[in-house]
């Protein structure tokens, strides 16, 4: 039950972009079209969920236990650095055309909010590491979603009229926020009708 | 020193990091639904910046060129753990509002983007200056997005408290009836849009007149 409510809080309630604003920067900068709209979102994913327990393991395995935690932000941030590198590394072996379709994202992605914020969030609210992996995981889907449906509009919107200085950048904010008013209707009376919170 | 000031101003104005090069756009919206809380950040990002751009150019030619992304990680991840620390023992109550925000100035944009494009290149005077010009001037844009978006959504400006005043700021009308999308996700996102959009009209107009002059 604990697992579901993590889910739906992560995707919907506390979306990362709309609601959060993590990884705003990838979600502008990489929404211009569908195709790497995708590939951005299932690299986020798969990196929020592998950082989500390597993280959750080095903090209760090896910095508590030390009494380390102030090295925290310090410790998270080689740990997904060096993860990301791994993952480029893995996909390049293992599987060609996977690396093909993610590969210029996942440098990317060492300097994603979405990322390191999961991680972070994690700890705060002492998750267990399966309550972890799936916020991670659902971080990544809500992220996913949000810049999917982005670029779609984003599209749309080069085939309209739009006044110059609204161009590109401006409009997609605004666009944005009227995706963020729509998820508004989102909250947490949504778990509660559930019976989950 | 006159190519000092520029520096100096050049990130204030005509290279703001949040309105014009964009960078570090999500602690920007996160944290501006009070104005003392985007002072705080602005604070918090200007000592990493300033710190963190010293360091890198004093070490320039010690970090191999192969390995420099990580290494400056390393060196920004170290002030913003003071700036944690300094604010978790001296301002508990803006460390508690920042939350996530605070350990988040790391993989701000703008403190790797200054590393990168300017400090490993130039000497330390000259980075320290450009740290101080970016760091005001993201400063200022939080400031100015707080503003707005508190006095619209709340009716209130907040500032530190100060002796006896409590350090808030009554909006009229506003604070009667706020336009409470204003403090929430969305107001900060169609801000940005808005903001953004008079920038551009802005930059624009200036270009424009430039052309008239020369023609």
């Amino acid at each position: 039950m604990r697992i579901i409510a993590i889910l739906l809080t992560y995707v919907f309630i506390n979306n990362f972009i709309l609601v959060k604003f993590l990884g705003l920067c990838p979600f502008i900068g990489v929404s211009k079209n569908s195709e790497s709209a995708v590939g951005m979102g299932l690299a986020v994913t798969f990196v929020t969920g592998t950082a989500s327990v390597v993280c959750w393991c080095i903090y209760h395995g090896l910095l508590e236990p030390f009494g380390l935690q102030y090295l925290q932000t310090i410790a998270f941030i080689l740990v997904i650095a060096a993860l990301v590198q791994l993952v480029e590394m893995v996909l390049k072996k293992m599987s060609p055309s996977l690396y093909k379709a993610l590969g210029i994202f996942l440098p990317l992605i060492t300097t994603n909010c979405a990322v390191l914020g999961i991680a972070i969030i994690n700890i705060d609210e002492s998750y267990n590491l399966i309550e972890s992996f799936a916020a991670g995981i659902a971080a990544g889907i809500g992220f996913t979603m949000a810049i999917i449906l982005m670029s779609n509009i984003r599209e749309q919107l080069e085939l309209k009229p739009v006044r110059k200085s609204f161009k590109g950048v401006p409009i997609a904010f605004i666009s944005a926020g009227i995706m963020a008013l729509a998820f508004m209707a989102f909250d947490n009376s949504l778990l509660t009708n559930l019976h989950l919170a | 020193m006159k190519a000092n000031i520029k520096e100096l101003t050049k990130g204030i104005f005509k290279e703001n990091p949040t309105f014009i090069i964009m960078l570090g756009m999500c602690p920007t919206l996160a944290v501006t639904t009070q104005l003392v809380n985007a002072i705080g950040m602005g604070a918090g990002v200007l000592f990493v910046l300033l710190f963190s751009n010293i360091f890198i150019s004093l070490l320039k030619n010690v970090i191999p060129n192969s390995v420099r992304i990580p290494c400056y990680v390393v060196v920004i991840a170290s002030f913003v753990t003071i700036v944690q620390m300094v604010f978790h023992a001296y301002l508990p109550s803006i460390y508690e509002a920042l939350g996530v925000y605070l350990p988040l100035i790391v993989v701000n944009c703008i403190i790797l983007g200054r590393a990168e494009a300017f400090a490993n290149k130039n000497t330390v005077l000259d980075s320290a200056f450009d740290a101080i010009g970016m760091g005001i001037g993201f400063t200022l844009a939080l400031s100015l997005i707080a503003i707005i978006r508190e006095s619209f959504g709340a009716g209130t400006i907040t500032f530190f408290a100060i002796g006896g005043w409590d350090g808030i700021i009554k909006v009229p009308f506003f604070n009667k009836w706020p336009i409470r999308v204003m403090t929430l996700a969305a107001g900060a996102l169609l801000l940005m849009g808005y903001l953004k959009a008079f920038f551009n009209w802005n930059t624009e107009r200036k270009a424009r007149k430039a052309e008239e002059v020369k023609a």
